[in-house]
Formats: C-alpha cells, sequence, structure tokens
C-alpha cells in the first residue's frame, strides 16, 4: 500500500490554508466532476482522488493526523485503536462531505461506495469518512454499465434477452433497430441507494458482431452478390439473400461489374419505429468463367474480332 | 382530469434533495426544467429527473450557477451529439475495414 500525498493532489504545499484547500479542490473538481466528464473512468477515478484529498485535508482532526505521522503512517497504531474508541461512543452516519446546499462534494452520489477511497485512508482512518454526528445524507445507487453482444440478425428484431446483473435477472426488451454501440438506460436497476436515496441506473451499451454476409450503414445494409457473364451480358433472374430471407432480382442485360441495385425496404429495420426500413444496395460482382473449352474459346474470339 | 402517473411532486422532490425550489423556479424559467402545473400543485415529469438531479449536483458540488449550469448542459447536450455522431461515424468505417 503506498503513501498518498493528498497536497500534491491538491495542488496545494504543506502550509495551505483552509481557504487554499477548499479553492484548490473547487477548481479541480470542477475539472474533474463525473457530471462534467460523462463516461470517462480517468476523469472518475481523479475525482475521487481529490474528494478523499479534501476529506482528509478539511477536517482539521485528520489532516493533523495526516501531518504528524505522513509518510510513516504504517506505525501509526495508535490510530485504529483510538478510531475504534470513537466509534464506541458515536454512531456512524456515512460521511456525505458536507451539507447539501454548502458546496461540499457528495462522492458517494457517483456511484462510489465509501469503500472506495483508497486503501491508505482506509488503513489511516478506518472507514470511508469519519463523519459522526452529521446529518445522514441519502446517496443515489451506484450507475452499472454492461455490454450485450448482439449478431445482426439479432439486432435485427424485437426481442426479449434476460441478463444476469450483480446476481438478479433482469428481463428486457430489446428494440429492433439497435446500432452498434449504442447505449440504453434501464431505470433503477443499479445498486441500491443508501440511506432511502433512489436506486442507480443500469446502462446498456449494445456490441453488434460483424456479420459476413451484410455490412451496415444505418438503417441501410450493403452485400455484394456474384453473378456469371452471361447474365450480366444477356440479362436474367438471379436470387439473393436478405436479412429475412431469400428474394428474386433481375439483372439486366450488359450489366457491368460493380454495378450497384438498391433492394428498396430490404433492409435493416429503423430504430423505434414500426414497420420502417431501410434499403438494401447490392453490388455485382461478375464472375468471368474458367476451364474454357476450345470451343468457348473460340465462340470468344469470334466475339472479340466482330 | 390530468393524470399525475408520471409525475413528481416538485415539493416532495425538492424536500428529499433539499434544495429550495426556488433553485427548480429559476431552472424552469432557464428552459432546462419543464414545471407542470395539475390543481394548482406543481409537478416535474419523471423523465427529467436524472438530468435535474445532474444540475442539482453541479449546484451543491461545484457551487455553479444557473446560468452555468445553462451553459454547461447545452455543451453536454453537444457532447453526447458528438460522440453519438462519432459512434455512427465509426460504424459506418466498419464497412470500409
Amino acid at each position: 500500500m503506498a503513501f498518498v500525498d493528498y497536497y500534491k493532489i491538491l495542488e496545494v504545499d504543506k502550509n495551505a490554508t483552509e481557504k487554499d484547500i477548499k479553492n484548490a479542490y473547487r477548481k479541480l473538481a470542477r475539472k474533474y466532476h463525473p457530471d462534467l466528464n460523462p463516461n470517462d473512468p480517468e476523469a472518475n477515478r481523479k475525482f475521487q482522488e481529490i474528494n478523499e484529498a479534501n476529506e482528509v485535508l478539511t477536517d482539521p482532526e485528520k489532516r493533523k493526523k495526516y501531518d504528524q505521522y505522513g509518510e510513516n503512517w504504517q506505525h501509526a497504531d495508535a490510530y485504529e485503536q483510538a478510531r475504534q474508541q470513537q466509534q464506541q461512543s458515536r454512531t456512524y452516519s456515512g460521511y456525505s462531505g458536507s451539507e447539501p446546499g454548502s458546496g461540499g462534494f457528495n462522492f458517494e452520489s457517483f456511484g462510489n461506495e465509501g469503500g472506495d477511497f483508497s486503501d491508505f485512508f482506509q488503513s489511516m482512518f478506518g472507514g470511508a469518512g469519519g463523519g459522526g454526528g452529521r446529518r445522514q445524507a441519502r446517496y443515489r445507487g451506484q450507475d452499472y454499465n454492461a455490454e450485450l453482444q448482439l449478431t445482426l440478425q439479432e439486432a435485427a428484431t424485437t426481442h426479449k434477452q434476460t441478463l444476469t446483473v450483480n446476481g438478479k435477472s433482469i428481463r428486457i426488451t430489446i428494440p429492433a433497430g439497435v446500432e452498434n454501440g449504442q447505449t440504453i438506460k434501464i431505470s433503477g436497476h443499479g445498486a441500491p441507494g443508501a440511506n432511502g436515496g433512489p436506486n442507480g441506473d443500469l446502462y446498456i451499451t449494445f456490441l453488434i458482431a460483424d456479420d459476413l454476409r451484410f455490412k451496415r450503414n444505418g438503417s441501410d445494409l450493403i452485400a455484394t452478390t456474384k453473378i456469371d457473364l452471361y447474365t450480366a451480358v444477356l440479362g436474367g433472374e438471379i436470387t439473393v439473400d436478405t436479412l429475412t430471407g431469400q428474394v428474386k432480382l433481375k439483372v439486366k442485360p450488359e450489366t457491368q461489374n460493380n454495378t450497384k441495385v438498391k433492394l428498396k425496404g430490404k433492409g435493416f429495420p429503423v430504430y423505434k419505429k414500426d414497420g420502417e426500413f431501410g434499403d438494401l444496395y447490392l453490388t455485382f460482382d461478375v464472375q468471368l468463367p474458367t476451364n474454357l473449352t476450345e470451343q468457348q474459346k473460340d465462340l470468344f474470339k469470334q466475339l472479340a474480332n466482330s | 382530469m390530468m393524470q399525475t402517473e408520471n409525475l413528481t411532486e416538485a415539493q416532495v422532490f425538492c424536500g428529499y434533495h433539499q434544495v429550495e425550489y426556488a433553485f427548480v423556479q429559476d431552472l424552469a424559467n432557464a428552459g432546462l426544467v419543464e414545471i407542470t402545473i395539475v390543481n394548482q400543485t406543481h409537478y416535474i415529469s419523471q423523465n427529467q429527473l436524472p438530468d435535474l438531479e445532474r444540475m442539482i449536483r453541479l449546484h451543491q458540488d461545484l457551487n455553479i450557477n444557473v446560468a452555468g449550469i445553462e451553459a454547461i448542459t447545452h455543451l453536454l447536450r453537444r457532447l453526447q451529439r458528438t460522440q453519438q455522431e462519432v459512434q455512427a461515424l465509426r460504424n459506418k468505417l466498419r464497412i470500409y475495414e
């Protein structure tokens, strides 16, 4: 367990006044506050650090202990003894940073249990903040993030899936047309709140695996289909795959290689728009014949010379 | 008569979060929150609560005033849109990979 330099974290020197610390803390908190840095784990980690530093340096008792022992904190067995004695005489009520409205931070509001204070803090000061005597604050529970892998075919159909999140089964409906990387929120399925606070939310991010047949562009699908030279030259009818099955497609005579055709409404379902579909864009890949017989070669020569 | 099942009474919400109703009113005046009045009681729709809670945290934790919250909210929305756009472009890029 490494020593944590709280002064360095808050970028103040050891003689900093309470006001200096408060200002430094607020400045850094404005930079790293999780509400200002959504989906940024690094900012969240940094915010935890400065929150912990603030917890220690703005509490005269804790700061005194910290300054007194500093890097020799490991020998401060007396801390633990004193803390236990204190705990016997008061009820631990959970630290709120400060009274709401007074400008303090509710660390736990962002889904971090008190136990997320560093091991160093836990070892030196015991639980996550010694807020004995302070008013109990209600905290919203932690938000959970989960990833769900889907095939392209699954993402094309509204269906239900059962997920297990922290030992609890949750049945969710996945609407057809979800995008790769799209996140949906399931309210109230995060961690339970503390002191009567509301539950956190569950955020599910969909990861849609690549499909061998189709590439997706929003609600349109893109695919390549092979046609033989004779169909390309003379025209004809071929069978092509779509997401919902095979369809027959007419090929015009003299179709060039890489010609694109659009199959209207045969693409991907549009998210949350029942009955609306994108289009399927097919590119023809004209296959030249191989292993020609002498007679066939002669016929091609005749064509070439005609 | 208007139903209130998806609405939370503003006073109850303010009591829960220990915030003055005037603050919520200021947010409403700035167009950040919509207050619904039913039979002279002020309500907030439940789908606005996560955003409103975030604004309260910004106010209480960072001492940011309503004008600041307004600016931050616009920027966060723009950030969210940009992130969605980046994700859409990444998905598009996969077509050519």
